[in-house]
């Protein structure tokens, strides 16, 4: 850590991970929900734990990625952040803005009320005030930041990471929108939901990932940045049309499915490129960094993203495939391994390559992360294939076939119930990970003679 | 150990970010014209019935129109290195202009279109045929615009990377041309 601000990462990520314990826990209570049927029915009901699965996991990544730009701004840019007063400001609106929105989905006190009570629209269910909340919470971070990269050097990086987040804090907007029209509802509510996480989020991870490849590789910055270009190229060119493949069944004109089908197919492209980029910049690599777990998330982020985002989403993407598969668990297979992978993953990397040197150690080889890291891919992995598995057969028997919907998911209760066991696993290792990076002191494996000597002459950055 | 050897990359003539860009739209108009050719094979007759509506000789004229105007463009990058800086902008805005009578070609066939009541949902034959002359004429004025910046700054690199991207405008429309308006035509 060089410059004393960075520190500010530490509030961001520690808020951030307690929230992603919140994230995963709750999942995990509705992974039971679908074994069970009825549990929990009278105390939180299963939209109310829904509600808080997508939204804790919706702000922690946003805390990630603010902690993940008040690290990597001040090396980028050679400079303090502009105010860390405002940062910390930003940080407690967040949390008393996420304390409000549990509370009032928890206990709905004030059902129907235009400032107080929640939306009722899927993933934007936040009450007005605390919409509001996040509005000057994000004025305050694009402020502060911008602040200290026009201050300071000028990098791809930055650049496209001020994109990213201008363009995500300016969508978010569209929250504020809601005409009365369902149709028109949705095609708006897509402009935040959609163009956030195959759109401006992609930038955002472009250029951590890429900060973190600069790093942990030594490759050239010429060379990093080339790619980054091109990758963000990619992303907006693919992604921004790549929207209509939500316009296919909810009353947009007929058109929207070429146009929907053939760019979103395309937004494969960026994923690839980024996974492409991950593995070239470890083979040209000039140095071998120290903290091999950051490099282990960091690889497995560039690859499950594209296996998620990519793969995953392209196999139900075309509007005639579309046309059988939507709303089934295939969506749900896709939705937890794009986030896993792109956006969790990455998250997960920059904590860990940042935790050791905000918390002032020495580099360590950090088993205990690394475990976490198959523990938890592993577990959202037989998830996603679990819910693909479940998905086909749903697919089948209710879009095919035209059995009704509960008869249906009767049938795919096996599926379930193994996917909450996957999700034990993915619990575990997220509170394995949690405990990795705030507690152990000590290397758990004693490195060898080699790895000794190399970690004496390549110290940590 | 510095990287001193030149890639297939670093040889490309031109503007490394625009060949993306250009990969990025063969990919779209590619994928558009597979898939129209795949959708036309389930309906042969009601493609050629409602291809036989289309001006064929109008489209003809254009395609002449735009290929003059990239050989403008072209002659507007030997210009442009060689300093010439009026010349260039005089073969820019010659390049323009005809892109301007392309876009005037094709507004009065969307008019006659449209006079004769027929939409994007008419047919699934006008879906692509609006989509991909759509998408087209979308990035003539995009082109258009590019002309005007870079006859503005005159600076061979900049010239030549307009170039480019006409050049793809007008590679996809020869590509379009014979695909939409000639295929299956007696």
């Amino acid at each position: 850590m060089k410059y004393p601000t960075q520190k500010i990462a530490f509030w961001y990520f520690l808020v951030a991970m307690i929230l992603f314990a919140v994230q995963v826990t709750v999942g995990l209570t509705m992974g039971w929900v679908y074994v069970d049927g009825n549990f929990l029915h009278d105390i939180l009901p299963f939209n109310v734990l829904r509600m808080l699965h997508s939204n804790s996991l919706i702000v922690w990544l946003l805390l990630g990625f603010f902690g993940a730009a008040y690290y990597l701004v001040p090396e980028e840019s050679e400079r303090d952040i502009h105010s860390p007063k405002l940062a910390y400001l930003q940080l407690a609106i967040f949390v008393l803005g996420t304390a409000g929105v549990v509370f009032t989905y928890v206990f709905n006190l004030f059902e129907g009320n235009w400032l107080l009570g929640k939306e009722g629209r899927e993933f934007l269910e936040q009450p007005k005030w605390v919409k509001a909340g996040i509005v000057v919470a994000a004025l305050i971070f694009l402020y502060n930041i911008s602040m200290t990269v026009l201050k300071g050097r000028k990098t791809a990086i930055t650049n496209i990471l001020l994109l990213g987040l201008w363009g995500l804090a300016l969508l978010f907007l569209f929250a504020f929108y809601n005409p009365a029209n369902l149709a028109l509802d949705k095609q708006y509510w897509w402009y935040v939901v959609h163009l956030w996480v195959e759109g401006t989020w992609e930038l955002v991870m472009a250029s951590i990932l890429a900060f973190l490849m600069l790093k942990l590789t030594g490759v050239d910055r010429e060379v990093v940045e080339k790619w980054l270009y091109v990758i963000a190229a990619l992303a907006l060119f693919s992604g921004i049309l790549g929207t209509g493949h939500h316009y296919y069944w909810i009353g947009t004109p007929g058109y929207w499915q070429w146009i929907g089908s053939v760019f979103s197919t395309l937004e494969v492209a960026p994923f690839f490129a980024m996974m492409a980029f991950a593995f070239v910049m470890v083979w040209k690599g000039r140095r071998d960094h120290p903290n091999k777990a950051a490099l282990l998330w960091s690889l497995g982020c560039a690859t499950l993203a594209f296996f998620g985002a990519g793969v995953w989403g392209f196999l139900h993407t075309l509007h005639g495939v579309n046309f059988y598969t939507h709303g089934t668990q295939i969506t749900a297979a896709h939705g937890h391994l794009a986030f896993y992978g792109a956006y969790v993953a990455l998250n997960l990397a920059i904590i860990t390559y940042a935790m050791p040197l905000l918390k002032g150690r020495e580099p360590f080889n950090q088993v205990l992360n690394m475990a976490s890291f198959w523990l938890m891919s592993g577990g959202v992995v037989f998830m996603t294939f679990t819910l693909t598995f479940a998905g086909t057969v749903q697919t089948h028997l209710q879009r095919v076939n035209g059995e009704g919907f509960m008869d249906v998911q009767d049938q795919l209760w096996i599926f379930f119930v193994m996917r909450f066991g996957s999700g034990v696993a993915v619990v575990l290792g997220a509170i394995l990970f949690i405990y990795a990076v705030l507690k152990p002191r000590r290397e758990v494996i004693d490195p060898g003679p080699v790895e000794q000597a190399r970690l004496q002459e390549t110290p940590a950055e | 150990m510095s990287e001193t050897r030149v890639t297939a990359i670093d040889a490309l003539p031109g503007e490394f970010m625009m060949w993306v860009l250009i990969m990025s739209e063969l990919a779209v108009f590619g994928a558009g014209l597979i898939v129209f050719s795949a959708v036309r094979l389930t309906d042969l007759s009601g493609f050629a019935d409602a291809q036989a509506q289309l001006h064929t000789v109008g489209a003809g004229v254009n395609t002449v129109v735009l290929v003059t105007s990239g050989w403008l463009a072209a002659r507007a990058v030997g210009l442009a290195e060689k300093g010439r800086v009026r010349a260039t902008r005089v073969s820019l805005g010659g390049a323009a202009a005809l892109g301007v009578v392309f876009l005037w070609i094709k507004g009065a066939e969307y008019a006659d279109k449209a006079a004769a009541g027929i939409n994007f949902e008419t047919h699934s034959f006008f879906t692509f045929y609006y989509l991909l002359t759509g998408f087209h004429a979308a990035h003539v004025i995009a082109g258009l615009v590019i002309f005007a910046l870079v006859a503005w700054k005159c600076q061979p690199r900049l010239v030549e990377t307009g170039a480019q991207f006409w050049h793809m405008v007008d590679l996809v429309w020869l590509l379009l041309f014979p695909v939409l308006y000639l295929v299956g035509r007696v």
